[in-house]
């Protein structure tokens, strides 16, 4: 059950290349854990360190505050790639609750509003400006689909459950399991029942 | 059909099998609910699934519907004298000990290590025929888009939705819009679905696809077979589509036939019948659609770090349009407007669920084949499943390769995600027959190129990028 999001007032930290893809939020040989937790430390691993594991010099990620930067700007097409929902897990256990960028890939959309990760799609004008200001405070209230810095303020969408879900506490598989008796119909109607 | 839509309206081949899986629809406040006829699930993406549902009570709701395999972090290495199998950590094991332990709790097969069965995901379960026409397949993998090759709506989910389709068979899911990719024409001798594919990434670009779900159509994906349709629909997802789809002809009925979870006999004849009904009606209307014509596609080499970023082998790496080409072509080590072949590679990896399969393998060992890998040139040949490895076994294919200097490995993901320790070491560059070239994919600092089984061969063969017509015709004449 992800933590319920409303309005959250944070600095950004600027990721502004484009096309991150979601081996670079969580390079492949993390992906053999068998649990969601801890993976923070592992986000954006080859961006951080060096070979030899220490980090690297004139980082960010290393040295930013992640209490008081919970909101990641990337540059387009964000987190396209492959579907592991580590990536999600990874940037939330790093300190990030939204992402914005002008495009976000369709399978960490719908893993990120799973986990709490709220992913905001922003017009070019919005996000070349929030790309100029690394470490601008910003507002992201999800109760009235408002993005607020500065004296700028921007409408974005959230897909209509996905909102309500994070908004209410809504839980997806307690509001699937709930229907589950349209399921058996559908099966029987088609002649999908167990052999 | 909603009830003000009149009777004729032609559909898309992805409208048909979507409105056949609709259990509820979806409204403004919420979306359907889509059935799952076939759930794939591996080592990697499942564990946290199977605790969130039984965190809950629930149980696997039909494990009839439910198929296991071990691929991603396998080691491709075979067992040590005491039996043992070199697995990159103990992290790794225990993932697959989970995978196997979740199976037999919960009744699920499982192609594991002792099952002719076991393969990557998306070359076992087409062999297997578990994948069918018509279907909803997924799998917490990106690269289930494969199996819409077959005229199934497949596509790659998270774990959270590995556990929702656990639980109730079931996926929230809204409808995404539809384009069609047309490739007209044929493709030219040396020419593959692979270079097919990196040519229609190129043309879409990278995010292209995002949103949509695609159909290939045209001339040149019928001339396709059904490994090299699997081949195309794999790389869906390097365009941003969640999914890409072939409608369904004599060639998938004839593919699947006698496989070993396919109908069989009247009950095949039926399907069979209803399977080849299913393809988009003339005058059906599309978001987006595409052209591109198949005899203008050559062989195809990567120069950035993206799958969008492709040319024909020997053509000039492009000037950078923006920081992000500069980005990729210095990460690359290549220089804009001058060829890409002229650059020693270092490792030359085969197989993937893009190229993994029998004519993948074929394709490789006719180039490679009373030839040597360049010296230096470390190449790995990885079948994408047992079933791949005991036939190209019995064709004397892994003789082939052996021969020529090459590796010759156990079937499983590999060197593609190199998470079960077939890695590429830092600044070395990678010619190779897998989906993404993304900064560090085969390993940290690892290059990679992307190409066709056929270009990689040749590439060992060379020891740079090398077109494989030039192989080709050398064979031919012999």
């Amino acid at each position: 059950m992800p933590e319920p999001f409303k309005v959250l007032t944070s600095q950004t930290v600027v990721l502004p290349q484009k096309s991150i893809d979601t081996d670079q939020i969580i390079p492949a040989r993390f992906l053999t854990t068998t649990t969601r937790e801890g993976l923070g430390k592992s986000a954006f691993y080859d961006w951080r360190y060096k070979a030899d594991g220490k980090p690297l010099a004139g980082v960010e990620l290393n040295t930013v505050d992640a209490e008081s930067h919970r909101v990641l700007v990337a540059g387009d097409n964000f987190a396209c790639g492959s579907s592991r929902e580590h990536a999600p897990w990874a940037l939330l256990d790093y300190g990030f609750r939204a992402v914005v960028s002008t495009t976000i890939a369709d399978i960490f959309t719908s893993n990120a509003l799973k986990n709490g990760l709220l992913p905001i799609q922003v017009d070019k004008e919005t996000h070349e400006k929030l790309l100029a200001r690394p470490g601008a405070e910003v507002t992201i209230d999800l109760e009235n689909n408002e993005l607020r810095f500065g004296n700028h303020v921007v409408g974005f969408k959230v897909e209509p459950f996905a909102r309500r879900c994070l908004l209410e506490g809504v839980d997806n598989l307690g509001w699937m399991v709930d229907r589950i008796v349209a399921v058996e119909t559908f099966e029987r109607e088609n002649g999908l029942e167990s052999a | 059909m909603s009830p003000n839509e009149p009777r004729t309206t032609p559909k898309t081949l992805f409208d048909k099998v979507w409105e056949s899986r609709i259990v509820t629809p979806e409204t403004s406040d919420a979306p359907g609910l889509l059935y799952v006829d076939l759930h794939l699930i591996h080592e990697v993406t499942s564990p946290q699934a199977f605790a969130e549902i039984e965190s809950r009570g629930l149980k696997v709701r039909r494990p009839d519907r439910t198929f296991g395999t071990l691929d991603h972090s396998t080691p491709t290495l075979p067992p040590n004298a005491q039996g043992l199998r070199p697995y990159v950590t103990k992290q790794a094991e225990s993932q697959v000990e989970t995978l196997e332990r979740n199976c037999a709790k919960h009744g699920i097969t499982l192609a594991g290590w002792d099952s002719d069965d076991r393969g990557i995901v998306h070359v076992m379960a087409p062999e297997l025929g578990l994948t069918q026409p018509g279907q909803v397949v997924v799998c917490g993998d990106s690269h289930t888009a494969t199996h819409g090759a077959f005229g199934a709506i497949a596509f790659g989910i998270g774990t959270s939705e590995v556990g929702h389709v656990l639980a109730t068979q079931c996926l929230l899911q809204r409808k995404p819009k539809r384009m069609r990719v047309t490739v007209d024409g044929n493709l030219r001798p040396g020419v593959s679905a692979k270079d097919m594919a990196l040519a229609i990434i190129a043309e879409i670009g990278f995010g292209g696809g995002s949103g949509y779900a695609l159909e290939y159509a045209g001339e040149a994906v019928r001339g396709l077979d059904m490994e090299g349709r699997m081949t195309l629909c794999n790389m869906s997802i390097e365009a941003g589509a969640r999914c890409g789809m072939v409608a369904p002809d004599a060639k998938t009925v004839e593919w699947v036939r006698g496989r070993k979870y396919a109908p069989k006999g009247e009950a095949f004849e039926q399907a069979a019948e209803r399977w080849l009904s299913l393809k988009t009606d003339d005058g059906a209307l599309f978001d987006k659609e595409v052209r591109l014509d198949g005899s203008k596609i050559a062989p195809m080499a990567t120069w950035g770090t993206t799958p969008d970023a492709g040319a024909a082998v020997g053509a000039p790496a492009p000037a950078p349009r923006n920081e992000n080409d500069q980005r990729a072509l210095s990460y690359m080590g290549f220089a804009a407007n001058e060829p890409t072949t002229g650059h020693p590679v270092d490792v030359v990896f085969i197989g993937s669920c893009t190229n993994g399969r029998m004519t993948d393998m074929r394709a490789a060992a006719n180039i490679m084949r009373g030839r040597r890998v360049k010296d230096g040139v470390r190449v790995l040949v990885v079948p994408g499943s047992v079933a791949v490895q005991r036939a190209a076994e019995a064709e004397g294919l892994d003789k082939v390769f052996t021969a020529a200097g090459a590796e010759w490995r156990l079937p499983g993901c590999s060197m593609c995600i190199a998470m079960n320790g077939d890695m590429v070491q830092p600044g070395q560059l990678a010619v190779s027959t897998s989906n993404r070239n993304f900064e560090g994919r085969q390993g940290k600092g690892a290059r990679t190129v992307l190409v066709s089984p056929a270009t990689a061969a040749a590439t060992a063969i060379a020891g740079h990028i090398a077109d494989p017509r030039a192989y080709a015709e050398e064979v031919a004449h012999a």
